[in-house]
């Protein structure tokens, strides 16, 4: 391969180049095309100063409003005081947050000719979708970790014990992971990164509609079911109860196990579905 | 020399969209095959179809022998594909775009540093390799993008529409790089609604127009289909156009074109050479000067109206052309 031709030389050197008469490549295993399109997608938040900025900065703005401008009015019914019983509900609302960039992404590559090309490669295309989903599954992390800084800052504390503490943030990961299959498949529906972003709206009664800034016993009463037994409540009661030191601390019944077992039987469900529904619709042929 | 594309009436219907109509080709190896035509042609539904993302109706394709229908895994190792828009990441690098793309291709590490460094070094992009594409021109980012195609070494290249919305430098460019590759014996097949485009690059051109074949050759057999010789003049004076326009109706086989743009008239006539004397001669009778005629082959513009009765229009841009042009 000493190909030294550029593109205006008049006389390219013909046969030197093996080009066209070497074994045609293999093409990538799953685990390897999966690590490289993850690869591209993290470099691509993490290069993009406004990407990386806007999640962070809407992330702040919004606990300063419920820390400092609703927190005042609202009673958390219990033991805690309202920072502490916010910022864990808070955390996991950020994985509905960032999922919505994710899904204009995926449209975005969907409509770009990114995933043509991925589609035309010899790879096994679900690969594809694994990989964007383990991207997506990072920057959950990532924001999570951010939002948790930002959390301490203004004076959040944890009161259970590390390990507690430790499974809390790998829950919320995991949620996070589950949950990107839901954003990945709005994108690929979606078509364009625009109406991505409208039907990724859906967001706002998952996260407002829920126990993450205010009791939903303050809710009226036809709306309590929902508030309280949507999947995103569901985590928010386990990751609570293990960063504060159970379900007495916190204010619900159950023990702090039945809700872990809870979110992760939720998680595992909703990764099933959308998981089988993002890589059908990603391999098929149109 | 051997088949490389065989189509046999491929049909692609979406919904009551004949997107392809019954097509038939056959691409040899070894040489640039053009498909050209209007917008909504087909062209780049073939394409696509070619390059395993879609499922035609009806018909067979192969490629390289292999059924595409069959075995689009094995199809999809020999074939490298670029779009319509460059699909490269701003974010990344040229040269991680064109590792990441190499490693797909299932290349070792090695291999693909070194794939990835020959692909730039034969762009023209080595210096400019290291830097963030976001930084790139629009011609850099489609060479790029075509780079990514070949960079695992595919024995088809599928191009649709390369040059659309890039500047004639670019162009110009783009077209050495294409041509290069054809001389190293990598087969490629491209779209193009730029009658000039096919002109340059092609031995094969195949004019698609609704889905289906309606002529193929080489562009000069394609030129002696479309018929006749031109007789094209520029009258000196713009006021006597059409004077001129009612000599050449006398002598034409055909109503002659008058183009206003560059103040030329232009008519199909059978016998060449004789019936040029001839213009010449009622020219001077009826004492109108002109700047330039000739007697010279159709364009392939020309053969596309003879064929279908409308011009193909390359003239104005798609509207949904990537803006991307430097």
């Amino acid at each position: 391969m000493t190909d030294t031709s550029t593109t205006l030389d008049p006389t390219p050197t013909a046969v030197d180049e093996p080009h066209a008469v070497g074994p045609a490549p293999h093409g990538a295993g799953f685990a390897t095309a999966a690590v490289a399109t993850s690869r591209r997608t993290v470099l691509q938040f993490f290069r993009t100063p406004q990407l990386l900025m806007m999640g962070t900065i809407q992330g702040a703005l919004f606990l300063f409003m419920f820390r400092y401008v609703f927190g005042g009015a609202i009673s958390t019914r219990g033991a805690l005081s309202y920072v502490d019983w916010l910022v864990p509900g808070f955390l996991v609302t950020v994985i509905l947050w960032t999922g919505m960039g994710a899904a204009s992404g995926v449209a975005e590559d969907s409509s770009s000719g990114v995933y043509d090309r991925f589609r035309s490669l010899p790879i096994p295309r679900a690969s594809v979708m694994v990989g964007r989903s383990l991207a997506d599954g990072a920057l959950v992390a990532w924001g999570i970790f951010t939002t948790a800084i930002i959390g301490f800052l203004i004076g959040f504390r944890p009161h259970g014990d590390v390990a507690e503490i430790v499974l809390a943030f790998v829950l919320m990961v995991a949620a996070g992971y589950a949950f990107s299959w839901v954003f990945i498949t709005l994108g690929l529906v979606a078509g364009n990164a625009q109406a991505a972003q409208g039907m990724s709206m859906l967001v706002i009664p998952f996260s407002f509609i829920s126990n993450a800034n205010v009791p939903v016993a303050s809710m009226p009463g036809w709306m309590q079911p929902f508030a309280a037994n949507q999947p995103v409540s569901v985590i928010i009661n386990a990751v609570r109860s293990l960063m504060q030191g159970g379900t007495d601390v916190v204010g619900i019944g159950h023990s702090t196990g039945y809700w872990v077992a809870l979110s992760l039987a939720w998680c595992v469900g909703i990764m099933v579905v959308f998981g089988t529904l993002a890589t059908r619709v990603f391999s098929r042929p149109q | 020399m051997s088949a490389i594309i065989e189509a046999e009436g491929l049909h692609k219907h979406f919904g009551d969209v004949h997107a392809l109509d019954g097509l038939d080709l056959t691409a040899e190896s070894g040489r640039l095959t053009a498909l050209l035509g209007p917008n909504g042609a087909g062209k780049t539904t073939f394409i696509s179809a070619v390059a395993t993302l879609l499922h035609p109706t009806a018909g067979r394709l192969r490629v390289t022998g292999i059924d595409v229908a069959a075995d689009p895994r094995s199809v999809r190792r020999v074939i490298g594909l670029a779009g319509q828009y460059a699909s490269v990441e701003p974010a990344m690098t040229g040269r991680e775009n064109l590792e990441m793309v190499a490693r797909l291709f299932g290349l070792d590490k090695h291999s693909v540093k070194a794939a990835a460094s020959s692909v730039l070094d034969q762009l023209g992009l080595a210096d400019a390799g290291d830097r963030l594409v976001r930084t790139y021109s629009g011609g850099m980012r489609r060479r790029l993008d075509l780079g990514a195609s070949l960079v695992g070494r595919p024995r088809l290249l599928l191009l649709d529409e390369p040059t659309t919305g890039l500047d004639p430098r670019s162009r110009m460019e783009l077209w050495d790089a294409i041509r290069n590759l054809v001389a190293d014996g990598t087969d490629v097949l491209l779209t193009t609604q730029y009658l000039e485009e096919a002109d340059q690059l092609a031995r094969d051109v195949v004019i698609v127009d609704h889905g289906r074949v309606i002529a193929a050759g080489t562009p000069d057999e394609l030129k002696g289909q479309g018929g006749r010789d031109v007789i094209e003049v520029r009258p000196r004076w713009g006021r006597e156009l059409d004077a001129v326009t009612e000599v050449l109706t006398a002598v034409a086989a055909e109503p002659p074109r008058v183009d206003h743009d560059t103040q030329r008239v232009s008519a199909p006539v059978d016998g060449g050479a004789d019936q040029l004397a001839t213009v010449v001669r009622l020219l001077d009778e009826r004492g109108l000067s002109v700047d330039d005629i000739g007697l010279r082959r159709p364009t392939l513009d020309e053969v596309f109206l003879a064929l279908t009765g409308q011009p193909i229009d390359s003239s104005d841009t798609d509207p949904d052309a990537p803006a991307d042009a430097a």
